[in-house]
């Protein structure tokens, strides 16, 4: 159990109620595991917590209850081995797309020298297919484009782990198309373990390895998780035509729509919140009470 | 477009000027045409006699302006000095009592930007003291500082140092999250962030604050120096009120307005400069 790379044990938020009102328990019980180089989604309704998840896991805030280990460690702060791309790529509109960039990288590594740093930013930049745009400031770039130079800076600093809340949920589906692809295509090549929020269920069967299902908030919990079965070299162009690829999208879309509301309204029978039942929709036969425990071997054979 | 529109406002400002112009003018001249019969008081008076000075004609008032700017620095002693070395010396006394104020200010701004608990704990005190006339002060700084010019330069620092230290601890405060939370994830140190993140982007907060506080500061050291005499642009309006040369205080009143609006064009660029598109 402890071998996993990530592991979150219990995490739950609570914010006081004022004046006599019940505390609000945004969620709770909340457990999982991340290994390395696994790609990883959540996805569920607005206030289930799942920015709130993602910022504890990136140091930014502090859960409750319940503690995250990286690396065997606890996370207790932000930290350069989490790269964060923000919901509003944040980057800072008096610098240059490389500078932006070059303000991650000389933090990671204060004694680099300039060239080192310039051309590292650059290869990077590059990476994410910005070349000729280096010198632009965010306000000339468009919103795809400041997205990538947000991406960059994420994977500059090398970080053990990505972090990504709803990197795309501004863009136009285009352009959103072409940056999944190069995400997709970047964490593939340097094998980077990826959590990332997303409301756009085709994205994450595009993007992930495993989706977490999280219930409606309060009391969110992660309802179960699907095991993307899709063969590794999926691509948007030929995704539709995968043969689970509808079982997978009625399963997600069909707990977004219903389940989710249900979910946390009455726990299921058998329901372990420590151990959220592993369902892989479209293989047949549909695993009943198969052990999760088996799944999970499949998952890490698989990586 | 946009240039044809500048040259048509700036035909309609000639026009609006050249109006004021004739209106003066017709204000000025017929008090020296009406020669006719004088009552038994003017004549008592003196009126009849040329004067020799008074509300002055725009054509005496361009002649003034004219002798004033063409030898702006002579010097003959304490009480007539050219308009140049009193206008120098107001921008000194401002220059400097600005230079201190924006010393305490700015880093005060952003200690109090930085620290929810001092922005509290100091608010009283800002509430207070900010919306004090910066002359009260005036007879405090002469008995303490027991000298005239620095009690200006003092009176300049108290007035221009709030808009600088609310606007930069405003500035400061008002930091996008999302700017301190990546410099936080990249583990920033405090000064690198202080500097490469919290000043560029409250610079434009800081820069207004400034502008506001030059203009201020422009603005008292008229009435400061005709309080404490001696030299600069303020005094220099006294001295000629007291001399009841009207020319001169007007060329004074022109000369004040020009020199601000120097100073806030100045303060305007350096506004610009530090300004970033979202």
């Amino acid at each position: 159990m402890s071998t996993s790379f990530l592991i979150a044990e219990g995490l739950s938020k609570k914010f006081p109620g004022s004046r006599g009102k019940p505390d609000l328990t945004v969620f709770d019980d909340v457990h999982f595991t991340i290994d390395k180089g696994e790609f990883v989604c959540i996805i569920g309704h607005s206030g289930c917590g799942k920015t709130t998840i993602l910022n504890v896991l990136a140091g930014l805030d502090t859960a409750s209850g319940g503690n995250v280990l990286m690396d065997e460690r606890e996370v207790s702060g932000p930290s350069l081995e989490r790269g964060v791309v923000f919901q509003g790529h944040a980057l800072m509109p008096w610098l240059s797309a490389k500078k932006n960039v070059a303000f991650a990288v000389r933090s990671r590594w204060p004694d680099k020298s300039n060239k080192e740093i310039d051309d590292h930013c650059q290869r990077y930049l590059d990476l994410v297919g910005l070349t000729g745009s280096e010198h632009k400031k965010p306000s000339e770039l468009s919103g795809g484009m400041k997205q990538r130079v947000g991406i960059a800076r994420a994977f500059a600093i090398e970080p053990k782990m990505l972090l990504l809340d709803e990197p795309f949920g501004a863009l136009d589906a285009l352009t959103r198309g072409n940056i999944q692809e190069e995400l997709k295509r970047i964490c593939a090549a340097t094998s980077q373990t990826v959590f990332m929020i997303t409301h756009d269920v085709d994205e994450a069967i595009l993007l992930s390895d495993k989706i977490m299902l999280m219930s409606n908030g309060p009391h969110a919990r992660i309802a179960e998780i699907v095991v993307n079965t899709l063969p590794k070299n999926r691509s948007r162009e030929t995704l539709h035509k995968e043969p689970r690829f509808y079982a997978i999208r009625n399963h997600l879309v069909d707990f977004l729509v219903s389940r989710s509301k249900r979910f946390s309204e009455a726990l299921p029978e058998g329901y372990d919140p420590k151990n959220p039942p592993l369902v892989t929709p479209g293989v047949e036969p549909t695993p009943p009470p198969v052990p999760p425990v088996e799944f999970a071997k499949v998952v890490n054979l698989r990586n | 477009m946009d240039k044809r529109m500048g040259i048509k406002a700036g035909a309609l400002s000639l026009v609006i000027f050249l109006f004021l112009l004739g209106i003066w003018q017709a204000a000025t001249l017929p008090a020296e045409k009406a020669g006719g019969a004088l009552t038994e008081y003017e004549q008592l008076m003196g009126k009849s006699a040329k004067k020799s000075d008074g509300m002055p004609t725009p054509a005496q008032m361009g002649q003034t302006v004219m002798k004033h700017l063409s030898d702006p620095f002579y010097d003959k002693g304490p009480n007539d000095k050219g308009i140049g070395i009193q206008l120098a010396y107001s921008l000194a006394r401002v220059g400097g009592g600005f230079f201190l104020a924006a010393l305490v200010a700015i880093p005060l701004g952003f200690m109090i930007g930085m620290s929810p608990l001092l922005y509290r704990a100091l608010d009283p005190f800002i509430q207070v003291l900010k919306p004090i006339s910066p002359l009260a002060w005036m007879p405090l700084a002469l008995y303490t500082i027991k000298d005239s010019a620095t009690s200006s330069i003092f009176v300049i620092f108290i007035c221009s140092i709030w808009p600088m230290l609310i606007n930069t601890a405003y500035g400061v405060a008002s930091v996008r999250k999302d700017w301190l939370n990546v410099a936080r994830t990249l583990e920033v140190s405090i000064m690198r962030k202080a500097f490469l993140v919290i000043l560029p982007a409250a610079a434009p907060t800081i820069m207004t604050g400034m502008r506001i506080s030059m203009g201020i500061a422009w603005l008292v050291i008229v009435a400061a120096e005709m309080l404490v005499g001696g030299t600069g642009i303020g005094y220099f309006v006294w001295n000629e009120w007291n001399n009841l040369s009207l020319t001169n205080v007007i060329f004074a009143i022109l000369m004040i307005g020009v020199v601000g609006m120097a100073l806030d064009l100045l303060f305007g660029m350096l506004q610009k400069f530090v300004t970033y598109v979202e």
